[in-house]
């Protein structure tokens, strides 16, 4: 039987979802759509995605279990190690699958939207490693606060054009390149999360699921059972709660928890948890739970993570919303941060400061013992450090 | 009939010229609609300012933007609109992002554009299928007209489809581009206008994005009952002043 979590075939999960899209790229987007299914199931594409997880990136990431965070919040937490793929984060994941795509459907031109970067560097790292050009589209507040991987980015031979518009944030640089893809249609949109037009969010969501395909035959060997009680992951545009949920959503005694970026606070005015003050609207092609004043103009969300500061959320993160499958929470910045010291306290282990957010609910959960949460650790936080030691010095 | 469908019945080499309401000021949006309509433009795009216009170039971004900083709202805009609906003749063909009409509320949005005697829209990212499953009958019900675009890159099988709905006029974009950009018409442009032609549609064309001046719209009136000018005439207004409209126009229609 179908889940009910994958997309119809006008790529609705529920009300979620669909293509809404000028015309111009309706060709774009109807290739994609008539091909992407085909080529992820086939056996060539599965071979070689498997061989560069493996070789390349770095896959099966560990599951560690995290014996003293553990015992601090009193349940079994394991921690999915996504922060040890070869750039440090889960986005690799979906820029291998996707650039094989590319490469199937004749593209040479690449182009791609980053907010914190880490898809920015996937996505130039795939194009330097199979000679594509790559153009990746970057807020100019973005390019400030992640200058690290502005410069990994150009090291790997992007070109990274900054978006000067709105918020000059993550949905702005989407903006410029939705606008770029529409003057260039030969162009490849390698889009980093599951936002955009059908197929863009299940195409995503597909090449993600290898994390949550590994978890289950990890714990299996850890636990004993496949299925963990909790499953912890932030949400942005929700690519790593994706792959993290994708072989759980029909299996409904695991629980489902997608953490939002709160900012100052839900109410202060400077926020990013879209769940909690966004109403249906539409964003970059695609029906969703938007954040948006009363006449529709899109808000400029905010959080301390660039890679959090969307003010949409993927259509199947909105279903899961609104079906209840998933439970969303959020944390502060200062929450995040404190959450970022005390994993690098306790494990050793210093997460990016998206990963931060889904940390920081650990303090606001009551766990039963023994009770087995995976916690998506979705990337590290190399690129952080200067955010990191000004908080410090605070 | 309607206004529009007279007209484009009736006339060859229509001048449209598209604005963006609230801009450059929060209250020009009548009289730019009285400018145009006095230097004698055809008919009139009014755009609704968006936060996020995806299909628009450089130009109408900033005209959007600084439209929405001068504190222009749909209320307002509406309101402005009906208050020229009876002196004004010119007929007005709204263009706006999908998001606006779904948040401010579909029929309440119908209903508006009613009230302001506007009877013909222009949605740049409401897809032909979300038009057949729900957006059609809606429309239906507010004796409403929805515009829809054509392309380089839009299949022949795909236009004949566009032209069977189409009870205005086809929006032939003039290339793979957002709005504004080039300058020129390149030859492969007019390839592209030919072929359209010789498919002897039954919807008239309309052709827009990068028509700019006198020898790109007389160029586009060659193969299409009428051109769009846009990004030039927001660029001429943010420039000059709105009094001198018709310094902008009359060179273009003689």
């Amino acid at each position: 039987m179908k889940s009910k979590f994958q997309p119809d075939k006008n790529g609705y999960f529920g009300q979620y979802g669909g293509a809404f899209i000028p015309e111009l790229l309706y060709p774009n987007v109807k290739e994609l759509e008539d091909n992407y299914i085909q080529i992820i199931e086939s056996e060539e594409f599965q071979k070689e995605y498997k061989s560069l997880l493996k070789d390349y990136v770095g896959r099966p990431t560990p599951l560690y279990l995290a014996k003293r965070l553990s015992e601090k919040y009193g349940a079994t937490i394991y921690l999915k190690r996504e922060d040890l793929n070869h750039t440090g984060a889960h986005k690799v994941n979906n820029t291998i699958g996707q650039i094989l795509i590319a490469q199937k459907l004749g593209k040479t031109k690449i182009i791609a939207e980053t907010g914190a970067g880490q898809h920015g560097v996937a996505t130039a790292t795939v194009c330097a490693l199979m000679d594509l050009e790559c153009t990746v589209f970057m807020g100019e507040k973005d390019i400030v606060r992640q200058a690290p991987n502005v410069a990994r980015m150009k090291m790997l031979g992007a070109k990274v054009i900054p978006a000067t518009s709105g918020s000059k944030t993550l949905k702005d640089a989407t903006n410029e390149a939705i606008r770029y893809w529409i003057q260039n249609p030969d162009t490849f949109y390698l889009i980093g999360s599951v936002v955009g037009p059908h197929p863009h969010p299940d195409m995503v969501a597909r090449l993600q699921a290898v994390i949550s395909e590994e978890m289950k035959w990890q714990l299996k060997e850890k636990t004993g059972k496949e299925n963990p009680d909790t499953i912890i992951a932030c949400v942005g545009g929700g690519s790593n709660a994706a792959g993290a949920f994708y072989h759980y959503m029909d299996h409904e005694e695991v629980e489902l928890i997608a953490v939002e970026a709160a900012g100052l606070g839900i109410n202060s005015g400077e926020s990013a948890a879209t769940s909690q003050l966004g109403e249906v609207g539409i964003i970059h092609g695609s029906k969703t739970i938007l954040m948006q004043d009363k006449y529709g103009q899109i808000a400029e969300p905010y959080s301390i993570s660039a890679g959090l500061d969307y003010p949409g959320v993927g259509p199947l993160h909105a279903f899961l919303y609104e079906t209840k499958r998933a439970k969303f929470m959020s944390a502060t910045d200062k929450e995040a941060l404190s959450a970022a010291y005390e994993l690098s306290k306790l494990e050793g282990i210093i997460p990016a400061l998206e990963t931060a957010h889904a940390l920081a609910v650990l303090s606001k959960i009551k766990f039963k013992e023994d009770q087995v949460v995976v916690i998506n650790l979705s990337g590290r936080g190399d690129k952080d450090l200067e955010i990191f030691i000004k908080y410090l010095k605070e | 009939m309607k206004k529009l469908n007279l007209l484009l019945e009736k006339k060859d080499n229509l001048l449209s010229i598209y604005f963006t309401c609230g801009f450059p000021k929060l209250n020009d949006t009548t009289k730019v609609i009285c400018e145009l309509e006095k230097s004698g433009v055809d008919f009139i795009e009014v755009g609704l300012p968006y936060s996020d216009p995806i299909a628009d170039g450089p130009t109408i971004q900033y005209s959007s933007q600084k439209a929405l900083e001068n504190g222009i709202n749909l209320d307002i805009i509406f309101d402005q609109l009906v208050s020229i609906k009876k002196t004004n003749k010119t007929p007005l063909v709204l263009m706006g992002y999908l998001n606006q009409m779904l948040k401010y509320g579909e029929d309440k949005f119908c209903q508006k554009l009613v009230d302001c005697g506007i009877d013909t829209l222009i949605i740049p990212d409401l897809p032909m299928i979300e038009f057949e499953n729900h957006y059609q009958a809606l429309f239906d019900k507010y004796g409403l007209t929805n515009i829809f675009l054509i392309t380089p890159n839009t299949k022949e099988n795909r236009i004949k489809k566009i032209d069977s709905y189409t009870k205005a006029f086809i929006y032939v974009v003039a290339s793979s581009s957002i709005t504004g950009a080039k300058g020129k018409i390149s030859n492969e442009q007019i390839t592209y206008f030919k072929r359209i032609k010789s498919m002897e549609l039954k919807s008239k064309l309309i052709i827009g994005f990068g028509i700019s001046d006198k020898s790109t719209f007389k160029t586009a009136c060659e193969f299409a009952n009428g051109a769009i000018i846009g990004s030039a005439f927001i660029n001429y207004i943010s420039n000059n002043s709105i009094d001198k409209i018709e310094d902008f126009i009359k060179p273009i229609i003689v």
